[in-house]
């Protein structure tokens, strides 16, 4: 026989890959480098800066940004009125969540269950589209519709429910002029615009739903309730918390829907942009955009113990 | 005759330095040219590790590999003149069949003419003539492993490497597979290697094999000094299912007190055999009766030859066995 | 006994949800046609084309227009650099501070556009640079990376090891697998993760907002617009636009990698 047991490196190609093979970590380094490199430099030199600013205070009489550490920044957050801001976001966040969750459920429920072949794909690309597609038309076309002279009020006064829509609006607090600077329209395009992240998780929680399962459930005598409260419900809850991270997460920091649609309370979002912005008070501008990463944080830590980042 | 593989006290450690898991611990061996040589053992034995550190996957913790003479502590897999074919086949979803025959030959850089031609004649050899232009998606198991092979052999390997490669196969399938390696081993003279965990497939196709136990050789020789002279009770008892006689009963049927083997098939029934005791299970083989008796505090199988009287469950009966039969153990 | 048929309730109340994601996104064609410039009124008095013609003049749209194309294009090709890069690390066997680096990759979308946006705009503050397209793409390329690693990583976990060993053991060096194995195999992956980054960052607006200074993208036009209103048929032109720009990518990916089990988009 006269080929060779080993052969020789041809080049350097081959020299390189037998330095890789001997110095399996020198190729992950080179791997790993660049990319980190960025994340670490780009984004988490970012918000290293952002939490020092939210140590520093600003003057009040020249406006300059003193950088010394103080905590009078945060301190500042518990002021009514910023304390108040916090608040509304939370529970706005929560209540999208919360409006998320229930308006999920049939289609969630349906796509996992029932559809199959070619509806299935329909009902995927049904939510991945959206959920990917432009955020901004979005909340333009609800500007459209919930508008004084828009679809809505057309409609109600073509099925002489105007009266019902006057009284929805007349409601304290949550009611308002027109939709559009109300509350309600605020929740309404929210829950809109985040839908989609809530029906995903919750569609694969609930295909892992063995059908077994369910049969077995109704095979032991319960009814179609209990089974749905017993057995399906439970299994779906990780989906569901799942996507509350996300629809909880988004809500808060959003600070474009709150400018566009409702009464122009203030947001989280919005009182970072306005104070970074047109106050050019960088420092509580940061501190309260530290106060959804902290909310995130225990939110994050709670939802893992639920185990819903396996129905990620 | 010159060594195509050798370990020399090669392991291959897992894990943490404190608290290894030793895969391959301390394992010594020599494949000699133009073997079938197979590595049987259970799973977790180390076996497929062995076999992954002779085609450069895995690196030895210590000791030395040579392929042919040379140390190849140093030589990445692609430098190896060994190829594989892989227990899943590992064939690429991506190109045709003869794509995948020919790209060991592409790498090295053979023009597209000579390299078509030569996979051609490999698919031929393996009888996969019309599939060159096939995606493997498209082919069963057993065609898919031909691939595999055929892709491993067109390189003109050294020594191929054989993972498991009938594992996937039915079982006509699989004893018509193992004809055919044979034969293809015989013709091409290359130094086979194969991995296996039946122990059928190893006594019947190798010309030598080891039998493996948590990473290390329990016993290497011939399948004939395997089944008929087992070093250990571990080997007795997986290969070939013996019966494996404490050193009290040894030396009560007149050897000396160690442990002892003793094969089903060489006892026969005999009332005034000196294994007596109760019957306590039967179990019909197709080719015989697995007969086993309760003697004392140990269980020993006895195989009768279908058309010989069997005796009942629960009846009391003997064995004799043939003179040679009874094989004491130098290891535990 | 529970049947496996939906309940009547269910089916509608499930279909119904399915128009109530689109509904909106038609009426936004609609107004794009209406002669009333003012108001939203619906039904809209009368049907025109002419803020096609409108739009088509305006320098600004343009402008808008070529600075989101330059800016998606740049950011998703570092993107998709960066992600295949990190992808084939973490495919590799495992190694230590594995799960850190998976959560730092996750952390650009994970937190509200908002944070990324703020701290990216405190950082250029601090070092003091300037407001440019870079800036833009710094922020977008950011929490591209993510969506091309989830492609990405997906393939590689489907992609058995077993191939690239094969390529190895048949001769090829690490380059030849790259190009003969890895990237024919990874193509369609990168492709869709590529286009899911490109739609991403068409239509960003929250950290643009943060990273653009008085440079305007396209969203970051339709921004202002929705807040002082001007021409309000152009704006659902525009709309409509980029609209069309991140579902085509979308649609693509989807159908790039429809047959593997690792559909993209469906984590974001």
């Amino acid at each position: 026989m006269t080929v060779p047991a080993i052969f020789a490196a041809r080049g350097s190609a081959d020299r390189l890959t037998g330095l890789f093979w001997r110095r399996p970590r020198l190729l992950l380094v080179l791997l790993l480098t660049p990319p980190l490199l960025w994340l670490g430099v780009v984004y988490l030199g970012s918000l290293a800066t952002l939490l020092l600013q939210s140590f520093y205070s600003i003057d009040e009489f020249s406006g300059v940004v003193v950088p010394e550490f103080t905590l009078k920044t945060y301190a500042e957050l518990l002021r009514p009125a910023n304390f108040d801001v916090i608040l509304r976001t939370v529970v706005m966040s929560a209540a999208v969540t919360l409006g998320c969750a229930v308006l999920s459920f049939p289609i969630a429920y349906f796509a996992a269950r029932y559809a199959k072949g070619r509806w299935k794909a329909v009902f995927y690309l049904g939510v991945m589209l959206p959920l990917w597609s432009s955020y901004l038309v979005k909340v333009y076309a609800w500007k459209l519709i919930l508008a004084k002279e828009g679809i809505i009020t057309w409609a109600a006064s073509a099925t002489h429910t105007t009266a019902a829509l006057d009284a929805l609006l007349a409601l304290p607090v949550i009611g308002g002029n027109s939709l559009s600077t109300s509350y309600l329209g605020m929740f309404a395009v929210f829950v809109y615009v985040w839908i989609p992240y809530m029906i995903l998780p919750m569609q694969a929680a609930l295909e892992r739903v063995p059908t077994s399962m369910i049969e077995a459930s109704a095979d032991l005598g319960a009814t179609r309730a209990q089974t749905f409260r017993t057995v399906i419900l439970p299994l779906a809850l990780p989906g569901v918390v799942a996507g509350s991270i996300f629809t909880f997460s988004l809500t808060m920091g959003d600070y474009i829907i709150p400018q566009i649609v409702g009464n122009s309370a203030n947001f989280i979002g919005m009182a970072v942009y306005q104070l970074q912005g047109t106050a050019g008070n960088i420092p509580l501008a940061a501190a309260f955009a530290v106060v959804p990463i902290v909310i995130m944080l225990i939110y994050l830590g709670l939802a893992k113990r639920m185990g819903a980042f396996d129905a990620l | 005759m010159t060594a195509a593989v050798e370990f020399a006290c090669v392991s291959r450690h897992f894990g943490p330095v404190t608290a290894p898991i030793k895969a391959v611990d301390g394992v010594d061996l020599t494949i000699a040219e133009g073997a079938f040589f197979a590595m049987l053992g259970p799973s977790g034995s180390g076996k497929t590790t062995c076999l992954r550190l002779i085609s450069g996957f895995e690196t030895p913790t210590s000791g030395q590999i040579r392929i042919f003479g040379q140390d190849v502590s140093q030589t990445p897999p692609h430098l190896r003149n060994v190829n594989t074919v892989f227990q899943d086949y590992a064939l690429f979803p991506h190109m045709n069949v003869r794509d995948n025959v020919a790209y060991g030959l592409m790498v090295k850089g053979m023009g597209r003419a000579a390299r078509y031609g030569r996979a051609d004649e490999m698919l031929s050899l393996v009888k996969l003539d019309e599939y060159g232009d096939r995606k493997p998606g498209q082919l069963s198991g057993g065609q898919r492993q031909r691939v595999a092979l055929a892709r491993a052999l067109v390189n003109e390997p050294r020594v191929l490497l054989l993972d498991e490669p009938l594992g996937a196969l039915d079982l006509k399938l699989r004893e018509a597979m193992q004809d055919e390696l044979k034969a293809l081993q015989k013709r091409l003279g290359i130094t086979f290697v194969f991995v296996t965990h039946d122990q059928h497939e190893a006594l019947s196709m190798a010309d030598s094999l080891a039998v493996f136990n948590d990473g290390r050789i329990a016993q290497i020789g011939t399948p004939e000094q395997i089944y008929a002279q087992p070093r250990t009770r571990f080997v007795a008892d997986f290969v070939g299912s013996s019966n494996v006689l404490p050193p009290a009963m040894t030396a009560a049927l007149g050897g000396p007190a160690k442990w002892a083997s003793l094969r089903p098939e060489s006892m026969y029934l005999s009332a005034s055999g000196p294994i007596s005791g109760t019957v306590t299970a039967l179990r019909y083989l197709g080719s015989g009766t697995r007969v086993v008796l309760r003697v004392g505090e140990a269980d020993v199988a006895a195989l009768v030859p279908t058309g010989a009287p069997v005796p009942q469950i629960g009846s009391a009966s003997a064995f004799a066995f043939a003179p040679g039969a009874l094989h004491v153990m130098e290891g535990e | 006994m529970l049947s496996d048929r939906p309940s009547a309730l269910l089916k509608i109340s499930a279909m119904a949800g399915l128009l109530f994601l689109h509904l909106p996104i038609l009426l936004i064609f609609l107004y794009a046609f209406t002669t009333e410039e003012r108001t939203y009124a619906f039904p809209p008095p009368g049907l025109t084309t002419e803020w096609f013609a409108a739009a088509w003049a305006r320098p600004d749209i343009w402008e808008a227009l070529s600075l989101s194309l330059r800016v998606a294009f740049i950011a998703t090709l570092l993107a998709m650099i960066l992600g295949t890069l990190v992808s084939a690390a973490m495919s590799r066997a495992k190694f230590f501070g594995r799960e850190q680096i998976s959560l730092l990759i996750l952390l650009p979308i994970a937190l509200p556009g908002v944070i990324t946006g703020i701290s990216l705009r405190s950082a250029f503050g601090i070092m003091d640079i300037p407001f440019s397209t870079l800036t833009i793409i710094l922020g977008h390329a950011t929490f591209c990376i993510v969506i091309v690693y989830n492609n990405a990583v997906a393939r590689f976990r489907r992609l058995s090891g077993g191939v690239m060993e094969a390529s190895a053991d048949l001769g090829a060096n690490a380059f030849q697998t790259f190009w003969h194995i890895l990237l024919p195999n990874l193509g369609t992956a990168l492709l869709a993760g590529g286009m899911l980054a490109f739609a991403l960052s068409f239509d960003e607006v929250i950290v643009t907002t943060f990273t653009a200074g008085q440079q305007a993208t396209l969203p970051i036009w339709m921004l202002e617009e929705l807040i002082r209103p001007r021409q309000r048929p152009v704006t659902n032109v525009v709309a409509m636009v980029v609209f069309g720009a991140t579902v085509l990518p979308i649609l693509l990916a989807y159908y790039l990698t429809r047959n593997g089990s690792e559909t993209a988009g469906a984590g974001k």
